[in-house]
């Protein structure tokens, strides 16, 4: 079952990925997100960040959308190797089959509640599939890298930034 | 701030950013230095003194305190493996390793330690290094100790520190203090950003600028592709120029071509760049023996203010852990304190949503105690192995077996012991399903149960080492003591990737030290002059 699991997300979705993601390999620098990939990574940010973020309304979408720049930013810093396999793993969860089977949410993503998302992400951090929590991993590092990377994040948490003054 | 680098630059060093090439070209001189690290910065130095013509070659870019703004954002993607989130091939264990110049000593800790005595040992008798002992490094050790500027530290240890001395001593476990390579720190708390006030006595300060006031050649965003050899010896190091982004190849090829070749390019990538080439390995050890000190973390959340990104990040250590079983027994391990930033902490730390805001808001009372594990003694612990994957780039495979569990466990109930007694209010071992513990007896008896696996209990590395290992005969080890390849002539391997086993301590100065007397025999054998006095 692993072993079909596995080859399922190798090559099961294959020719969408190469669809999809055709332009990632030869960006130069890395390229803008898609519109898929923003609302996939909007609605993950969303149930990763609760709590840190304002209640919903136009901060909050303000704060998400600063958040997906910032990963975007972090994945044109990866090596190619990373940012292959990241391309693998958001080609697939954009692709409705995708979402619905390996991440086990029925409604796209800009329509997912929180709930929804923190059950796909519980469930992947505790997976059996090795696999799909080195997945989760990776998104959690990029949400919460692009988040705490920006200078607004730092009074939440009393930290006051590098020391200013002395140079 | 002066920042020395660029007022070289303005004053001639040879420095040739390949991601500027208009197009190719073949260079020659005397030595070709791959990577600009503790091995390739402490080579370049010695052989440039000696008068011979030295090329180092670094992938990374050329950054200097003016570049360093003490700002996560800028200085992972800059001056880091893969923005400071390479992994083994599993996604197990996060790997901090520099890319830049100066490799990993630009973005290091400045923590500095000698070979410890006992590893001196194992190798005498596991590995035939017989000339490698206390007595004939010592000299060699002095010797950088004095250039780098390794010595105690004596400003008062910061807070993070101070919680590790004040459990262990309440437990009775002795603390030691940690030498530091720095000259006028201004105890700020950002080494791993690249120091911004050139305190930090790294290769990119002390011997790169050094070896580039003699005359020596500095490419950067190069990629070191292949040596080519035939009869026994390297006749060339073909290179890839990257684009500005450090990511991409350009196109532009580099030949470099030389008498002698030495690979420094760490632990990970110099196993890669002779495993590309396909240089001999008739008893396949290349790239096997890797080690890690794999470190298990513990988080503490304190009564008062703990303030862990301010102040020298790491001053204290204990080696009781070490000490309570033979070096080849049960996995020891040396507890010693990270600096904290928000980056680092928010994606080293685990959960989601409401329970990681809940440990971020405490974030400035947070005290977190690392164990590093000896890996590489115990029979069980044979480590990792790099390999090339796709675009011949390098993978680690390092298995997390149960004798690295068990010793996990163990060092994970040392430290949260250890936090309590200092006064912790709560502890969590960073594990994907262990809570919060708000006693002793409580985390005691969650953490003897807490199913430890890749993925769920958080695993990183900042110390990659073997893959090259040193050995007296080519059945046991890549090359020999002097670093110098068994089967071809006119290679060298001068980085952590020669030692055969850990190291149980932070390695610069292992480095700097064994380095320091193989580019001392290697300048006298390549000038032609008499060999270096000191043994």
């Amino acid at each position: 079952m692993i072993v079909s699991r596995r080859q399922f997300i190798r090559t099961g979705v294959a020719g969408g990925l190469l669809l999809a993601f055709s332009g990632w390999l030869n960006a130069a620098g890395g390229r803008p997100l898609s519109a898929g990939e923003r609302e996939m990574l909007a609605a993950l940010c969303g149930a990763l960040l609760d709590g840190a973020l304002p209640p919903a309304g136009e901060e909050r979408s303000r704060l998400v959308a600063l958040t997906v720049d910032g990963i975007a930013t972090t994945i044109a810093g990866l090596s190619l190797a990373s940012q292959r396999e990241i391309g693998e793993l958001f080609g697939l969860l954009v692709l409705a089959p995708g979402r619905m089977v390996l991440a086990g949410v029925s409604r796209p993503w800009r329509e997912a509640t929180v709930g929804e998302v923190s059950d796909f992400l519980q469930s992947w951090r505790t997976s059996r599939l090795a696999l799909l929590q080195g997945a989760y991993g990776a998104l959690h590092d990029l949400s919460f890298g692009a988040w705490y990377a920006r200078p607004d994040t730092w009074e939440a948490i009393a930290y006051p930034g590098p020391p200013r003054g002395y140079f | 701030m002066h920042d020395p680098i660029r007022a070289g630059l303005a004053a001639g060093w040879k420095h040739i950013d390949a991601s500027t090439l208009g197009k190719g070209q073949t260079v020659e001189a005397d030595v070709v230095i791959v990577g600009s690290g503790a091995g390739g910065g402490v080579t370049a130095d010695i052989l440039s003194d000696a008068g011979l013509r030295v090329i180092l070659v670094e992938e990374g870019p050329l950054r200097s305190s003016t570049d360093f703004r003490m700002r996560e954002s800028d200085a992972y993607p800059e001056l880091y493996q893969d923005s400071a989130a390479r992994k083994t091939a599993d996604k197990a264990i996060n790997i901090l390793q520099g890319r830049c110049v100066g490799g990993s000593t630009t973005v290091n800790w400045t923590s500095s330690f000698r070979t410890p005595p006992e590893v001196l040992a194992y190798w005498q008798r596991h590995f035939g290094l017989r000339q490698l002992s206390v007595e004939s490094l010592s000299s060699w050790f002095a010797v950088m100790e004095h250039k780098l500027w390794v010595r105690p530290w004596e400003t008062p240890p910061n807070q993070n520190n101070k919680v590790l001395a004040a459990g262990a001593e309440k437990l009775g476990i002795p603390i030691g203090a940690i030498k530091r390579n720095v000259k006028g720190c201004w105890n700020l708390g950002y080494c791993g950003m690249g120091c911004p006030t050139n305190a930090k006595q790294s290769m990119l300060v002390t011997t790169i600028p050094a070896a580039l006031n003699r005359g020596a050649t500095l490419y950067t965003r190069l990629r070191a592709e292949r040596l080519r050899f035939s009869g026994g010896r390297i006749n060339a190091l073909d290179c890839q120029a990257l684009r500005p982004d450090g990511i991409h190849p350009s196109g532009k090829r580099v030949q470099l071509r030389a008498r002698h070749f030495v690979v420094a390019a760490g632990a990970i990538g110099s196993p890669a760049l002779l495993l590309r080439s396909g240089v001999p390995d008739p008893h396949r050890l290349l790239g096997k023996r890797t080690f890690l000190h794999p470190v298990v973390i513990s988080s503490a959340l304190m009564p008062e203010r703990v303030d862990a990104y301010a102040g020298a990040p790491q001053t204290l250590y204990s080696d009781f852990f070490l000490q309570q079983a033979a070096i080849d027994g049960p996995l020891g391990f040396k507890l010693e304190t990270p600096p904290l930033h928000p980056v680092l902490y928010a994606t080293t730390l685990q959960g989601f949503g409401a329970a990681h805001v809940a440990l971020m808001r405490e974030f400035t009372r947070v005290n977190v105690i690392l164990a590093l594990l000896r890996d590489g003694f115990h029979p069980e612990s044979q480590g990792g192995q790099v390999r090339l994957g796709r675009d011949g780039l390098p993978l680690l495979d390092y298995p997390l077996g149960d004798v690295i569990w068990e010793a996990a466990r163990r060092a994970l109930l040392a430290m949260a012991e250890i936090q309590f007694a200092a006064g912790a209010r709560a502890v969590t071992p960073v594990h994907e399903t262990a809570p919060l513990y708000s006693s002793w007896a409580q985390a005691k008896k969650g953490i003897a149960e807490l199913p430890l696996k890749p993925l769920l209990c958080r695993i990183v590395s900042a110390h990659v080492m073997g893959g090259c290992g040193m050995a007296d005969t080519p059945q046991r080890g890549v090359v020999d003591h002097r670093g110098r390849h068994f089967w071809l002539g006119n290679l060298s391997v001068h980085d952590g990737s020669l030692f055969p086993t850990s190291l149980g301590a932070n390695p610069q100065l292992s480095i700097y030290g064994l380095v320091a007397r193989n580019a001392a025999l290697l300048a006298a054998e390549l000038s032609g002059r008499p060999p270096p006095l000191i043994p």
